[in-house]
C-alpha cells in the first residue's frame, strides 16, 4: 500500500472546513485546508467546500483563481467532490440573490429547493434513494439518511444524477460525471454514513 | 412527510465543563462536554446544543476551544450558545467547527444582530433562542436570565420578526416547563410552529419518551431539544429513536 492520499480542501474564505478537514483525517486521508496553488497542484484529489451564498463564493473563488486551479485539476482527472454549496458552484449557473454563472463542470442549473410551501432553508437528514451504483456510494444502504442545510438544489442531466432526496418535492442530492463528484449534503456531519462516503472518496484518490 | 424529526441533546457547559449529567457509566470523565458528545453521537442523536453558561469574559475563550475539540472528534452538526454578542463572537465559533450558533439575549437588545449574522454566514447558522413564559393574559412573553427579567415582548412575534430579520430556526424554551419533567409546552411550541416558517425545536419540560412524540405530534415541533432525560441515563437517545419510531415519527435510525 502506498502513503494515503492527499487531499486539498480549497479554502476561500467562506464556511467551516476544519470538519471536513477532521473528517478525512478520520478516514484516513491527509487533509490540508490551502488556496496555495502548489498545494492544490500536487494532491491526489480535491473537496470543493461551501456555506454561503452562491454569488459571493464564485466572486472569491475567481480572485483567488481557483476556478483555473479546478479546471487543471479536471483536465488531469484528479478527483474533485464538492459538498453542499461546493456541489452548486460546479454548475452552469444558480438563481441565487439574482444569478450568477458557477464552474461549470457539471451540467444543469441551481435553483430554489422545491420545498412545496415546506419550510426552507431545508435543515435536517433525509434519506437518501441511490439512482445507480458507483464507487462513491458504495456500501450505503437504500435510504441512508444524511444531513442537509440548503436553501437550493442542483438540477444535473439523468447521466450526471447518482442520487435523490426529498423535502416538499424530490431533488438531486449527488450528481457526478467523470471524477467530479457532489453531494447536497454534509458528509462530515453525516456521523458513520457521511464517513463512510468520505472513505469512499479517498479510495477514488488512491 | 417523510422528513426525519430530530433528537437534540443538550449539554450546558461552564468553563469548558459540563454543568449538569454524570450518570453515565462507561465515560472516562462525565465532566467533558466532548467525550459526552462523541457518546450522543454513537448514540444516534441527530445534533447537539451546547450552551456555554460561562460567567466570566476570559472564560469564553473555552467555548471556542470547545467547538474544535467537538468538530475533531464528533461528525454530527452542532450549535453553540450562549454569549455570542457580535459577528465576531460568532466566526469565532463557527470558525472552530460549529455549525450553527444561538443566540438568546444579545439578539433582543439589538435585533438588527439576526440580520447581519445571516448576511455573512446565512440563516441557516443562526438560531434564535426564545426562554418564554405564561403570562396572565394567556400569551407568553419572552424572558431573560433564565426566565426572572420579563422583556416586555410576546414571545409569538418575536419568533416572527426574528426569523423575518434572519434567524433560520427557533430553539424555543417554556421556562415554566423546563427542569420540571412534565413535558413540552404544546400548546406554545404550535403557536410559534404556525406562525413562522422556519423549524421549531421545542425545548423544555421532556421527562418521559412520550413528551418527545408530543412534542412532534402536538406541538408541531421539527426537532426535540433534551437535557436531563439522556444525562441522567433514564433513557439513551437509541431508546428515544425506538419509541418515536413505533409511534409513527420518521426518525433516523
Amino acid at each position: 500500500m502506498g502513503p494515503e492520499p492527499a487531499i486539498a480542501v480549497l479554502d476561500y474564505g467562506m464556511g467551516n472546513l476544519r470538519s471536513v478537514e477532521k473528517a478525512l483525517e478520520k478516514v484516513g486521508a491527509r487533509a490540508t485546508v490551502t488556496a496555495d496553488e502548489s498545494v492544490i497542484a500536487s494532491s491526489d484529489g480535491l473537496i470543493l467546500p461551501g456555506v454561503g451564498a452562491f454569488p459571493k463564493a464564485m466572486e472569491r473563488i475567481r480572485e483567488l483563481e481557483l476556478d483555473r486551479m479546478l479546471d487543471e485539476a479536471v483536465a488531469r482527472e484528479v478527483p474533485v467532490l464538492g459538498i453542499c454549496l461546493g456541489l452548486q458552484l460546479l454548475f452552469g449557473h444558480s438563481v441565487e440573490q439574482g444569478g450568477a454563472d458557477g464552474l461549470g463542470l457539471l451540467e444543469g442549473d441551481v435553483v430554489e429547493v422545491p420545498a412545496g410551501g415546506r419550510k426552507v432553508p431545508h435543515i435536517g437528514w433525509a434519506q437518501v434513494s441511490w439512482e445507480r451504483p458507483t464507487p462513491l456510494t458504495e456500501g450505503l444502504r437504500p435510504g441512508e439518511p444524511f444531513y442537509f442545510v440548503h436553501s437550493f438544489v442542483v438540477s444535473p442531466t439523468d447521466e450526471e444524477l447518482i442520487g435523490t432526496a426529498e423535502y416538499g418535492g424530490r431533488f438531486a442530492c449527488v450528481a457526478g460525471r467523470g471524477k467530479v463528484w457532489g453531494v447536497q449534503f454534509h458528509p462530515e456531519k453525516s456521523s458513520t454514513a457521511g464517513l463512510r462516503l468520505l472513505s469512499n472518496f479517498k479510495e477514488i484518490c488512491s | 412527510m417523510s422528513d426525519l424529526k430530530r433528537i437534540i441533546p443538550c449539554l450546558d457547559v461552564d468553563n469548558g465543563r459540563v454543568v449538569k449529567g454524570t450518570n453515565f457509566v462507561n465515560i472516562r470523565d462525565a465532566g467533558d462536554p466532548v467525550e459526552l458528545a462523541e457518546r450522543y453521537d454513537a448514540e444516534g442523536a441527530d445534533e447537539l446544543v451546547f450552551l456555554d453558561i460561562t460567567a466570566s469574559h476570559e472564560g469564553r475563550d473555552t467555548i471556542v476551544e470547545l467547538a474544535r475539540r467537538t468538530a475533531d472528534n464528533v461528525f454530527i452538526p452542532f450549535t453553540i450558545g450562549g454569549g455570542i454578542r457580535s459577528v465576531e463572537d460568532a466566526r469565532a465559533v463557527l470558525g472552530a467547527g460549529a455549525d450553527k450558533v444561538a443566540v438568546n439575549s444579545a439578539a433582543l437588545k439589538r435585533p438588527e444582530l439576526l440580520t447581519e449574522l445571516a448576511e455573512v454566514f446565512g440563516s441557516q447558522c443562526v438560531v434564535v433562542a426564545i426562554d418564554a413564559k405564561k403570562e396572565e393574559d394567556g400569551g407568553y412573553g419572552v424572558y431573560l436570565n433564565g426566565g426572572r427579567v420579563a422583556t416586555g415582548r410576546d414571545a409569538i412575534e418575536w419568533a416572527v420578526e426574528a426569523t423575518r430579520l434572519g434567524a433560520g430556526e427557533v430553539l424555543l424554551t417554556s421556562m415554566d416547563r423546563d427542569g420540571t419533567n412534565d413535558g413540552y409546552e404544546l400548546e406554545l411550541t404550535r403557536a410559534v410552529a404556525r406562525a413562522t416558517d422556519v423549524p421549531v425545536i421545542a425545548s423544555g419540560g421532556a421527562g418521559e419518551l412520550s413528551h418527545l412524540v408530543e412534542a412532534i405530534e402536538d406541538g408541531e415541533a421539527d426537532a426535540v431539544l433534551c437535557a436531563s432525560i439522556f444525562h441522567y441515563g433514564q433513557h439513551t437517545v437509541g431508546e428515544a429513536k425506538e419509541h418515536m419510531s413505533v409511534h409513527g415519527i420518521p426518525v433516523r435510525i
